[in-house]
């Protein structure tokens, strides 16, 4: 789960870390009393949104009078901002965030993430601040440094300096980065997050150590424990869709293609796909209906796999572990009935129950096409797909 | 010989009165599994599964009075990761987690306690263990795997029993399938089994299933291009997946590099694994192999 840079900025002053004075705005008149009330010129009027290289699409401007702040909420809020992390498609503008500016003497990265490979968790500081990191690491990465950090000790006071010795700092600065970057872990640890960077932390010209930016990822296996990150949680970021699965825990992600498909199991879905893709047929979707398919399982995936107009046909590919696929069968049959399917559906259904299930389709009468392997039942739905786009 | 566990094997199942711990306890009793306990805190004195295995409200009682060493978790995510450390604290040697949605803060815990305790953690979410017709150790219909010579690693569930009804489909059994997990931090690695699975005299070939994300596959590969005398059959899921989404797994998401499924099935090939393009391939791809072999 994402959230917005005034949200991440409200985690770190919670936990110690400074970030300039700003008030979040959500419409032009609260932009200019933002304004008002910050008393501070200049200011940042700052697109929100959950992508990276706002800058850059021109969703960050800087605003010294009332009137500035006006035009430039009147321009941002409500565009449809185009950014490197967005794709072509943008992200509609809803939230500004109206910051005081900063006096700036130098800018650095600071982030920390888990490193899969060693299974810890990393902090990574660069005297490049405000550049692309991914630049950094591919052209000079010895200008990045990094410590691992013990997940059982966490953070040591000697790995934060060494953070800081490697930015070069001296005296005030290096003792305030020190405190810093230790603040920086706890409130990564404490809010279970995933991914915890800012891209520019900087030195002002009086030895002050800020966040300029805050971008956070959090592991959605921990939200159980993170209330306060929850109600953070931006719904109109996030394809409704996506969001109307996982209230009926689908794992739904919608792709461009026209050949639906539901599956059971991450892996078999993802293999779905590319055997779809390899019979000459686009998936329409990612879905996995989990571990415990039943009728009323397939029924919304039906409905939301069919809410996507791109579709023109459906296969649904279960191997019955758990699941039985007699149930998955009466489910089928059950939606087919209920809400008239008008694209046609491959069913292949294997493992547990099987045969039952091979005689329950037959003997119902809705006319769904049966498959035999994944070969079979890719190339079956492609091929329907293809003549119903003819038609 | 098998791989992890056997019909020696004494288990304790680890949340073994609540309902997924019933039902699977059940189904693994019927398989052959040698359960020996039953660990539910709070319930300890009671008998279950048809009054036959006791409850204990520790694993180290299980182990102390029933000899345990092998254990299998089935607790809610948030409990999961304690379950695991406590079974690595009590002298499990190999410790299944079955659970799905453990938070990844935990993981790195719980798999820094197992490993300076020298146990095996398999998971967590993921499938468990099956060495055929000894001893089940996990959530996977048995009925559809055959005794024979080819060993299965998977980051899948239900990717494991394809590829197993594929290899008995053209008429190759299995000795051990494992699958390891889908999450970001599990407790053994493909590179981990195939280390096994080359010690293991009565395997002669493996398909390893992977997927995108992470660097495991390719670990794996190069390992085995330097140390594994058997035939290897790969296949990684995920061509279509778009970057930057995590599909399903929580491991599951492309970030850049080398984890797409692209590059992954280039490596493996590089390293000398015979990689089938299509999912529907690999008990086919196996069948030739061992022909020639």
């Amino acid at each position: 789960m994402k959230i917005h840079e005034y949200q991440g900025k409200i985690l770190l002053e919670k936990h110690g870390v400074n970030t300039p004075k700003g008030i979040p705005a959500f419409s032009v008149e609260e932009s200019t009393n933002a304004f008002k009330k910050l008393d501070t010129s200049p200011v940042v009027v700052k697109a929100q949104i959950h992508a990276g290289g706002r800058g850059k699409g021109g969703g960050v401007k800087l605003a010294r009078t009332s009137q500035e702040v006006e035009k430039l909420a009147n321009e941002i809020l409500g565009m449809n901002l185009v950014t490197p992390q967005t794709g072509s498609e943008g992200k509609e503008v809803q939230r500004l965030y109206i910051e005081s500016g900063a006096d700036i003497d130098q800018e650095f990265y600071a982030a920390i993430t888990l490193d899969r490979n060693k299974e810890k968790d990393v902090f990574m500081v660069s005297t490049e601040g405000g550049m692309e990191i991914e630049k950094v690491a591919e052209e000079t990465p010895e200008k990045i440094i990094k410590i691992w950090i013990d997940p059982l000790l966490g953070i040591k006071r000697f790995q934060a300096s060494e953070l800081a010795y490697g930015l070069n700092l001296k005296g005030d600065a290096f003792k305030k980065a020190v405190s810093i970057f230790l603040k920086m872990y706890n409130c990564y640890v404490s809010t279970d997050a995933s991914l915890l960077e800012v891209n520019p932390l900087v030195k002002t010209k009086d030895d002050h150590i800020i966040a300029l930016d805050a971008k956070f990822n959090f592991d959605s296996n921990s939200l159980f424990r993170q209330s306060e990150i929850l109600e953070m949680r931006d719904l109109s970021e996030e394809d409704p869709y996506e969001v109307e699965a996982s209230n009926f825990n689908l794992n739904y992600i919608k792709l461009d293609g026209n050949v639906g498909c539901m599956v059971n199991g991450a892996g078999l879905a993802m293999a779905t796909m590319d055997i779809i893709k390899l019979a000459g047929g686009e998936p329409a979707n990612f879905l996995d209906v989990g571990g415990t398919a039943n009728a009323e399982t397939v029924k919304n995936g039906f409905r939301i796999i069919l809410a996507d107009q791109n579709v023109k046909a459906v296969l649904i590919n279960i191997f019955g572990g758990i699941v039985r696929c007699d149930r998955v069968a009466n489910g089928v049959v059950q939606a087919v009935k209920e809400l008239g399917l008008e694209v046609p559906v491959v069913v292949r259904l294997e493992g547990t129950n099987a045969k039952e299930a091979q005689v329950i389709l037959k003997e119902s009468g809705v006319s769904i096409i049966p498959a035999i392997g994944m070969n079979d039942a890719a190339e079956k739905v492609v091929a329907v797909a293809t003549n119903t786009g003819v038609k | 010989m098998s791989i992890l566990i056997n019909k020696n094997s004494r288990v304790v199942v680890q949340g073994i009165t609540g309902s997924e711990g019933q039902f699977h306890s059940q189904q693994m009793v019927e398989y052959g599994t040698n359960i020996v306990a039953g660990v539910t805190p709070g319930k300890g004195g009671i008998k279950t599964i048809n009054d036959t295995i006791p409850v204990f409200n520790l694993v180290s009682e299980a182990v102390e009075q029933k000899k345990a060493n092998t254990s299998i978790i089935f607790v809610p995510p948030p409990f999961a990761a304690d379950a695991i450390i406590e079974s690595a604290l009590s002298g499990i040697d190999v410790i299944v987690c079955i659970t799905e949605g453990v938070p990844v803060r935990d993981m790195i815990k719980a798999k820094e306690i197992v490993k300076k305790n020298n146990s095996t953690l398999i998971g967590p979410n993921c499938p468990g263990v099956i060495t055929i017709d000894e001893c089940k150790l996990g959530i996977m219909p048995g009925f559809i795997c055959k005794k024979g010579n080819i060993g299965v690693i998977s980051k899948s569930g239900t990717l494991t029993y394809e590829a197993i009804d594929q290899l008995v489909n053209v008429g190759l059994g299995q000795t051990t399938a494992i699958g390891i997990g889908g999450d970001p931090v599990i407790g053994t690695t493909m590179k981990d089994c195939l280390t096994l699975f080359e010690k293991d005299t009565e395997t002669e070939g493996v398909v390893i299933i992977g997927e995108i994300g992470g660097q495991m596959e390719i670990e794996a590969a190069q390992w085995a291009q330097n140390n594994m005398s058997k035939p290897i059959v790969g296949f990684i899921a995920g061509q279509t997946a778009p970057p930057g989404r995590r599909m399903g797994h929580a491991g599951a998401i492309v970030s850049g590099g080398d984890d797409t499924a692209e590059a992954k099935m280039r490596i493996l090939e590089e390293c000398g694994i015979t990689v089938a393009q299509s999912v529907a391939d690999i008990g086919s791809l196996m069948k030739n192999i061992m022909k020639t072999n």
